[in-house]
């Protein structure tokens, strides 16, 4: 897919890069033992090396560094036995050390890919530089006193891992389909929830354009965009701004910028000048990090399978087509409903069945699938009351609406509304003859060979059985009675 | 009875132990004496009825059969370390008022062992001095005094802990060595200093200074004491990544006198030019003495010596430069601020304001070295240099048990000179900088005087975590040296 910004001068290509900053789940903080719990009263969650008060010292948190490692694998990345803390060092009052322990030359993960499914179900690989563990800033809030701002420690000290990508990505749909595929495998891996609306996944977009085939353009970072559909957007906006830059005769200046969703533009934050010298060294607080494979090879014992391969199984085993394989892998609980549904059953009917009734009612409803008011067990039982003739396709549609609606069990909806198909031939025979009886002049012009009349025939008996009676009889039996 | 401030650290533990004294009076005793010599300003806080209450509680404890190693011994603290509740300010003005609420390792160590605090020592501003003259709380007088009179300084950074021991406000005192801090000024005011192996002490709850360099240990009257006080300091500790993970041994016991057949290191790059003659008489001594006890003396080679110093002023200030940025008047200590004042303008004034000079110029020499453009040259550059001088006493290691060198190239000097000079200042470091870049321990031992009748030491520098062998032979050293000649003395 190629996306080009058309612009007065020629048509240009855009080159974007994504730095995502996930917040680790684990219990404590990188280098302290307070709690991590989002939401807690302002400064609470703070110890005395989050607080940096004299003479602290930061101890690393392991839980954090095998997050880091499984996340790592996850993104069939290289893991780096040994990798160093390094410090960045800058003022600000929700800094409390005046550096952020990170990771620089030495970061504990290296190249990786990702897999981006697009809509149209093709695939592109996209490459990770490196992942590297960081401490979180606290919070700064200037809304709370006219002349004050107060600052809320409680983040300040958790663990985020930044996850670089490389310079692969050329359309804003790519972004948001790497955006969503990373978050899928956090998910999967539990060692992010990816929640970027509570800020447990940030990210920052690299953007430059370029004629294609030239090297590289100088590229702006956009800093902190807090939803997909914003870095969607920020890309494409900043994208354009640059191609007019450039076609009115300036010149690209690397800067920070921020996205406004609201006037739809990006501003400039910081020049390069105005830049900050992080002065970067080793913390000399903290020894190397150190592992071995046996380290590794424990953690990739307790890997789930991977949005990928379960995928590639879906495709396999219950011969799904890349879309509809990639749109249930994409979160994990709604892989793991479709599975209880497909279990034993026709696979391809079941990624119906959920795909479009299920998910587009949900969607409707704006509920996820774990609070599903269908459970997968009924939507099952369901699929089997289609497939034993108990209901028709037509009746389960009402059936299932009224499962969305209740969240009964549809057996004993069909059960109650008296739903079940008409197989009796004797009923079916009665409702057909009194169709025939009165239509004679019907029955006349389909015996003149006006065969399509017959699914008026079919309408009517459906409709005064109240849809119940089984299709296939009606049609073979009518047949029967009028040409046999 | 006599004056029980002239005890040493094991007089005092036997002495108590045998119900000669109780910890009360030894403390009571020392109390008087810090009274007495308050114009030596060798404390920035005393804290005497905290002394005379953990005292009591000493003395109870040990009724009850439960005395510690260093039960009842009452101490001076040096102001960078944190001790709960007590006001701890690194002699700094940013840090005035600050009482923090939990107690540094070392301290805790040292107080579960029995021991009592008698205050918080003087010392250069964020232990940054060779001279205690930086201190925000004013300088301290060495107890030593020049044949004209003049008062003279302690050495630094921790002045104020060896001007308490040699003057017997405290029995003994900790210190912190970051490129000499111990050693210096223990040479100065006649006492031994012992700087341990980089992560032998914990480091957590101690002021920070260079992270990759500061290390605590014992400021004593004697060899025999350094070795009662480490074991009470020392121990790894989980809350500092850099402790090691290795078991105290019992240091006293490594004092067994003997040093027969122990080969005995003189590096060649330590005969610096221009060192008053008093001071190679001084190492020759040492030398002569060690040979006579049986030391087997070997020349070696430090050629990175020369080095040593300009990569310490480096990767000090460098550490420090960032150490120091959590001092923002922010959460704790002085704040300067005016009225619609930004948040920039509250850390310049507050940081202007609550640093004193050596501080601002370290933390600027640091923040240069650590800039784009300059890190590879200075500070990578000095990270590399220090990797070969740690070479070279590996190699040197390979043949000899430990190393003798002096600890200073003068005696003390007069308050005020080398003011000027921040560089001349500098080089009072020249000997002790190159075990501390390498995290060697090194022992300070009081071998002689002056021409002008002030002490100088002989430094003894020993294999990471060999306390031990530095001790024992340090131990020999003093004997043969038999320096008794006190302060006191010069004035009686």
């Amino acid at each position: 897919m190629t996306y080009i910004i058309e612009g007065s001068t020629g048509p240009w290509e855009i080159v974007v890069g994504l730095e995502v900053h996930c917040q680790v789940v684990s219990k404590s903080k990188l280098f302290s033992g307070a709690s991590t719990t989002f939401g807690n009263e302002p400064n609470t969650n703070v110890s005395l090396v989050d607080a940096a008060m004299p003479g602290m010292l930061p101890v690393i948190n392991e839980e954090c560094v095998r997050q880091a490692v499984k996340t790592g694998l996850g993104l069939k990345a290289k893991i780096n036995f040994e990798s160093v803390f390094a410090r960045k060092n800058y003022f600000y009052a929700d800094l409390p050390q005046g550096y952020q322990i990170s990771q620089f030359d030495k970061p504990i993960v290296g190249a990786g890919t990702i897999i981006l499914d697009m809509p149209d179900g093709s695939t592109k690989s996209v490459g990770i530089e490196r992942l590297h563990l960081e401490q979180d800033a606290g919070k700064s809030m200037h809304d709370q006193d006219p002349k004050y701002s107060h600052i809320d420690l409680n983040r300040s000290g958790v663990a985020l891992m930044e996850i670089v990508s490389d310079p692969d990505i050329r359309t804003p749909e790519e972004a948001g389909a790497y955006l969503t595929k990373l978050r899928a495998i956090v998910r999967y891996l539990g060692t992010c929830d990816g929640n970027m609306n509570e800020g447990s996944m940030r990210c920052d977009a690299n953007v430059s354009v370029r004629r294609a085939g030239d090297p590289f353009g100088t590229r702006c970072e956009i800093k902190n965009v807090n939803s997909i559909r914003y870095v969607m957007q920020a890309i494409e906006i900043e994208a354009k701004r640059q191609v007019e830059v450039i076609e009115g005769g300036g010149e690209i200046v690397q800067e920070t910028r921020l996205y406004d969703p609201r006037l739809g533009e990006t501003r400039s934050m910081r020049s390069k000048e105005m830049a900050h010298d992080y002065r970067y060294f080793p913390d000399p607080d903290l020894l190397p990090l150190v592992f071995d494979q046996a380290f590794v090879s424990e953690i990739e014992k307790t890997l789930p399978e991977l949005p990928d391969e379960k995928k590639a199984r879906f495709m396999r085993e219950n011969g799904l087509s890349a879309y509809d394989a990639g749109v249930l892998v994409a979160d994990q609980e709604k892989a793991a409903y479709y599975e209880v549904v497909a279990k034993g059953r026709d696979g391809k009917l079941a990624a119906n069945w959920v795909i479009t009734n299920l998910f587009g009612a949900l969607n409707k409803a704006g509920v996820d699938v774990a609070e599903s008011p269908v459970t997968a067990e009924n939507l099952g039982k369901l699929l089997d009351l289609i497939s034993n003739d108990t209901i028709s396709g037509r009746i389960a549609k009402d059936v299932f609406e009224i499962m969305i609606e209740t969240g009964d069990n549809p057996d004993k909806i069909v059960e109650e509304k008296g739903l079940k198909q008409i197989t009796d031939t004797g009923a079916i025979e009665t409702a057909i003859d009194e169709v025939i009886a009165a239509n004679p002049d019907k029955v006349q012009e389909i015996r003149d060979g006006k065969d399509r009349m017959l699914g008026w025939f079919v309408g009517q008996v459906m409709k005064s059985t109240g849809g119940k009676a089984n299709p296939g009889m009606v049609n073979k039996m009518l047949r029967d009675k009028i040409l046999g | 009875m006599t004056d029980l401030t002239n005890l040493t650290l094991a007089d005092a533990r036997d002495g108590l132990a045998k119900g000669d004294y109780t910890s009360v009076e030894l403390t009571e005793a020392h109390i008087k004496s810090m009274e007495a010599h308050r114009n030596l300003n060798a404390f920035i806080t005393e804290t005497p009825e905290k002394a005379i209450e953990m005292a009591k509680a000493s003395d109870a404890k040990r009724a009850k059969g439960e005395a510690g190693k260093m039960e009842g011994l009452p101490i001076a603290i040096k102001d960078l370390f944190c001790t709960e509740g007590v006001q701890t300010t690194a002699a700094s003005h940013i840090l005035e008022g600050f009482k923090p609420q939990y107690e540094s390792t070392v301290t805790a160590n040292l107080f579960n062992n029995g021991a009592v605090m008698l205050g918080k020592a003087n010392l250069d501003e964020f232990a940054m001095g060779s001279s205690n003259t930086s201190s925000y709380y004013g300088n301290v007088i060495n107890p030593w005094k020049g044949k004209d009179g003049k008062d003279l300084v302690p050495g630094g950074s921790s002045g104020g802990s060896a001007a308490a021991v040699a003057a017997h406000l405290a029995l003994a005192a900790t210190g912190t060595d970051t490129g000499g801090s111990i050693r210096q000024p223990a040479s100065y005011c006649g006492i031994v200093g012992l700087k341990p192996t980089y992560g032998r002490c914990s480091r957590w709850g101690v002021v920070a200074f260079a992270s990759s360099l500061d290390q605590a240990g014992p400021m004593t009257k004697t060899v025999r004491d350094a070795a009662i006080m480490l074991g009470a300091m020392a121990g790894h500790d989980a809350k500092d990544s850099t402790s090691a993970p290795m078991a105290v041994p019992d240091f006293e016991a490594a004092l067994t006198g003997d040093i027969r057949g122990m080969k005995i290191g003189i590096p060649k790059e330590y005969r610096v030019d221009g060192m008053p003659e008093e001071i190679n008489k001084l190492w020759d001594n040492g030398i002569a003495m060690l040979r006579d006890a049986g030391a087997e003396v070997v020349d070696v080679t430090l050629p990175h010596t020369k080095y040593a110093l300009g990569t310490y002023y480096i990767v000090a200030p460098a550490e420090a430069s960032s150490n120091l940025a959590r001092y923002d008047g922010l959460r704790y200590g002085q704040r300067v601020m005016d009225e619609g004042d930004s948040l920039d303008d509250m850390y310049m004034k507050s940081r202007a304001a609550g640093f004193g000079k050596e501080v601002q110029r370290r933390i600027m020499i640091g923040t240069y070295v650590l800039s784009a453009g300059y890190y590879d040259a200075y500070y990578n550059k000095a990270l590399k240099v220090r990797r070969r001088i740690y070479e070279d006493f590996a190699t040197a290691f390979g043949t000899v048990d430990t190393i003798l060198a002096p600890t200073a190239p003068s005696a003390a000097f007069a308050i005020g000179d080398n003011e000027d000079d921040p560089v001349k200042m500098y080089l009072n470091d020249v000997f002790t900088v190159p075990a501390s870049l390498a995290g060697l321990p090194g022992l300070s031992v009081p071998t002689g005087l002056s021409a002008d009748g002030l002490p100088l030491g002989l430094q003894l520098i020993g294999k990471p975590f060999d306390e031990e062998t530095v001790l024992r032979v340090g131990g020999v050293l003093e004997s043969a040296a038999n320096f008794t000649a006190t302060p006191f003395g010069q004035e009686g």
